[in-house]
């Protein structure tokens, strides 16, 4: 493909009513809300966090995958219990490639899959007994700190109080029990279960030990979940730094983390979508603030750690954090000029979860390449846009179907971090509290923006446009390549990471280099579809056979032999 | 043989009218086997002479996949063949679910083979029509004949319009039809009329009016059907006409349930200008 002169960018006006022209007018009329051209001055409204249309292959998700498999799941220290049939435990048994490094003495129980396997007795006649006795199983074999519940959808149905089993675990147990009400058919996409998870996790788990860290400079990253190991990486380079980070909600993190995680003095909000009800929750409840950061991409890395230093205000501080990004950047120098010339100018797509396809554009950026078009599965409209139209965005009746928690300040526990001199003087310089701009701010006028893009959409993309490469989930990984153009996932980085602060983004600007400029996808279309005709001569045509009422009795039983009619040539 | 389900209001008298209908039945030589659609398992008492049935669910629960029929089906008042399905107790589970779970289980057990030469199968189902479990009897063909028990009280009609709603449903895509409304009297004034009106206007009959007597508790508190307990009673004539009826029954009809404000007008018409 690298050597095959491209064609022009076709105009996203026209690529949009390419999409948009095959659908009913129902169907179409919503659609057009989802699919936007982009004005990063003055993002426009784009329809997100609604239901899905059926029918048109979504991306997303379930909210019992946002709940167990994305927010929940990596803490690696506690048991698991998908409580349901089988089939909801096996598939969400580590399927987003989060690692764990438990510390000296700690267990890590993430490599084992805990399920009630629901049978139809258990349908019919309640499944609290079972999922009684699935707790005491698992605290007899491996005796963890906390056991937490997974509804799947046919809990709902039949109402099982899972919330009861646990109180009476606990009770009986000694230990943390706690459950999820997140089946599966809640909400309109994952989003949902980020949200019951959040709540689940701020109202059980933050708060329990009041136990400082004993760093100077105390954070939390929250919304970052370790595929592929990209908290391995931004631990250490806050380790370099000098910055202790208490925990990371919730890659490579333990019960114990998250139980002090109130301790630490400024929240580090990754995922926007997944993370920021604990972010805010967490500033009313105990007065620590949160700002917004991105650790994909060297740029933002940078700018991220000089909005952490800039926070703490300690010069030493803000000099050791520029040592180090100066120190990395050098160290990052050759790659990318290695690498750049060969991938600029490419263009590239990404339709991914709920603040991928937004940091992601800044590794593709900084290798010269052209984001035509992005788009979040599950974002909400302030993902899109920036938090400032989080007043005008309307509360449909599926949001509402979500819990939201009524915190208040933390009589004992709650102390602002900052006074209001100190936040006015920050702020008089640029900084910014609790805010979120947004992907559109940051990206390319007239880019087409897509809310959870269908596969009909996806198709007419990629014929469009041929991108050099598009990164989305597993689910369009295959369509994508088998139309010829290679496919990087960003939920599970396919086999590869880390890709988070400088030192991901070398693994990221190679394997792009490696993916867009391999010669392999130029091959993927086979010789008999290029050439149908292969000049095949028949060899022989056989007779027609009549049938056997017909036959006649001297032909019976008479073996069919065939009668050349030409000369069969052979090569 | 005649695949017979009876709905109707909860507590409209389904279960006793039920059994006292196949005592009749029974008593005029049909083979009749009541499969008790009721978690409460209690659809079979009077026929059994108490509650002595394990349910289908339970027994599948208990003995695991080695069910046969006899773990699950007894013989009552003559001879008849008595099932019951149970469920979960209340507030637990999915009744709904254990119907469909033990409707299936007779089936593959044979529950309905022509080796028992049944003349007839009675459905005796739970309330209304809550959710798709309720109504497994009226789908997929398993019961093709629909008697709904009502009174002249108001919520019970409104219930039985609801049933005629969902046999509607059904109707139009298979082979279930309504034969007819019983009148299990509440003693209402122009009781009668209005049943036979509803009916008329429901596009079927009332099959039979059982009025209120007394009896009928005597022979429950005794665990037996009114014909059973005290075979020359006036009762017992009532129970042996609707058998009769039932049996004789050739009308079976499509619904065509009430507007509400049709259904509360004939109430008005009927319940208070007299």
């Amino acid at each position: 493909m690298s050597d095959t002169p491209r064609n022009p960018v076709p105009d996203p006006a026209v690529v949009r009513e390419e999409m948009l022209k095959a659908y009913p007018a129902k169907t179409r009329k919503k659609r057009e809300k989802q699919i936007v051209l982009n004005d990063p001055d003055a993002p426009p409204q784009i329809g997100a966090n609604t239901r899905t249309i059926p029918g048109i292959i979504t991306q997303r998700g379930c909210t019992y995958a946002g709940c167990r498999g994305v927010v929940i799941g990596p803490i690696y220290d506690i048991v698991h219990i998908t409580h349901g049939p089988v089939g909801c435990g096996y598939y969400s048994w580590l399927t987003r490639r989060n690692l764990a490094r438990p510390e000296e003495g700690q267990t890590n129980f993430m490599q084992y899959c805990m399920n009630t396997d629901m049978q139809e007795d258990e349908i019919i006649f309640g499944g609290e007994k079972k999922l009684a006795a699935a707790i005491r199983e698992a605290y007899a074999l491996f005796k963890p700190k906390a056991i937490s519940i997974y509804a799947t959808c046919p809990i709902g149905l039949i109402g099982d109080d899972i919330h009861t089993v646990a109180r009476q675990a606990k009770e009986e147990l000694g230990i943390n029990v706690f459950a999820f009400s997140c089946e599966g058919y809640k909400g309109v996409s994952q989003s949902a279960g980020h949200h019951i998870a959040n709540n689940g996790v701020f109202k059980n788990i933050v708060g329990l030990d009041d136990t400082p860290d004993s760093g100077e400079y105390r954070i939390n990253i929250l919304g970052e979940y370790n595929i592929g190991g990209d908290a391995f990486e931004i631990e250490e380079l806050l380790r370099k730094c000098g910055i202790t980070c208490t925990a990371t909600l919730s890659g490579n993190v333990s019960y114990d983390q998250i139980a002090r995680c109130h301790t630490a003095d400024l929240n580090c909000v990754m995922c926007h979508r997944s993370i920021n009800y604990m972010a805010e929750m967490m500033e009313t409840k105990y007065g620590i603030p949160w700002i917004k950061v991105n650790f994909i991409g060297a740029e933002s890395t940078a700018k991220s750690l000089r909005k952490i230093a800039a926070y703490f205000g300690d010069k030493a501080l803000i000099d050791r954090v520029e040592r180090v990004i100066a120190q990395e950047m050098l160290a990052l120098k050759a790659t990318v000029e290695e690498v750049r010339p060969r991938c600029e100018g490419k263009l590239a797509a990404l339709f991914v979860g709920g603040s991928r396809a937004h940091h992601y554009q800044d590794l593709f950026k900084e290798l010269g390449m052209q984001i035509v078009s992005a788009g979040y599965e599950f974002a909400h409209r302030d993902d899109y846009e920036g938090r400032d139209v989080l007043p005008t965005i309307k509360v449909d009746a599926d949001s509402r179907n979500i819990e939201e928690l009524d915190v208040e300040a933390d009589p004992q526990r709650f102390k602002a971090r900052r006074s209001p001199e100190q936040l006015e003087a920050l702020q008089a310089g640029g900084f910014t509290f609790s805010d979120y701009e947004g992907m559109m701010r940051e990206m390319d006028r007239r880019a087409l923006v897509i809310d959870d893009i269908s596969h009909h959409e996806m198709d007419q993309l990629i014929a469009l446009y041929r991108p050099s490469i598009v990164c989305c989930g597993i689910k369009e990984k295959y369509i994508v390549e088998k139309m010829g153009v290679p496919c990087k996932q960003l939920h599970s980085y396919d086999y590869g990471g880390p890709y988070a602060v400088f030192t991901g983004a070398a693994n990221f600007y190679r394997e792009i280099d490696r993916m867009v400029n391999t010669r392999v996808w130029s091959m993927i279309m086979p010789p008999w579809q290029k050439q149908p005709e292969l000049g095949a001569r028949p060899v022989f045509t056989p007779k027609p056979r009549r049938s056997r009422e017909e036959a006649s009795p001297a032909t019976r039983g008479r073996a069919v032999r065939p009668v050349p009619t030409e000369t069969a040539t052979t090569n | 043989m005649r695949k017979v389900a009876i709905y109707g209001k909860g507590g409209i008298g389904k279960s006793t009218t039920t059994q006292n209908t196949v005592a009749g039945l029974v008593e005029m030589g049909k083979r009749v086997m009541v499969v008790g659609c009721d978690p409460k398992a209690d659809s079979t008492r009077l026929l059994l002479g108490g509650l002595a049935q394990r349910s289908v669910l339970d027994t599948l629960r208990e003995e695991g996949e080695d069910v046969d029929l006899e773990d699950i089906c007894s013989d009552g008042f003559g001879s008849c063949r008595c099932v019951e399905s149970g469920g979960p107790e209340p507030g637990v589970g999915c009744a709904g679910r254990g119907i469909i779970t033990s409707i299936n289980m007779l089936e593959q057990l044979g529950a309905y083979d022509a080796e028992h030469e049944l003349d007839y199968v009675f459905y005796d189902v739970l309330g209304d029509v809550v959710c798709g479990g309720f109504a497994m009897p009226i789908r997929e063909g398993k019961a093709e004949e629909i008697y709904i028990v009502v009174s002249g009280e108001m919520m019970a009609m409104y219930a039985a319009n609801n049933i005629s709603k969902g046999i509607l449903k059904f109707a139009q895509t298979g082979v279930v039809r309504l034969g007819g409304l019983i009148c299990n009297s509440r003693k209402v004034d122009n009781e009668r009329e209005m049943i036979q009106e509803f009916a008329k206007r429901l596009g079927t009959q009332m099959i039979h009016f059982v009025p209120r007597d007394n009896d009928v508790q005597r022979a429950e508190i005794n665990r037996k059907t009114v014909i059973d307990w005290n075979p020359q009673s006036t009762q017992a004539a009532e129970y042996r006409a609707l058998a009769k009826a039932i049996d004789g029954n050739d009308m079976k009809v499509v619904p065509t349930p009430l507007k509400i404000e049709e259904l509360e007008g004939l109430l008005m018409e009927y319940g208070l200008f007299n």
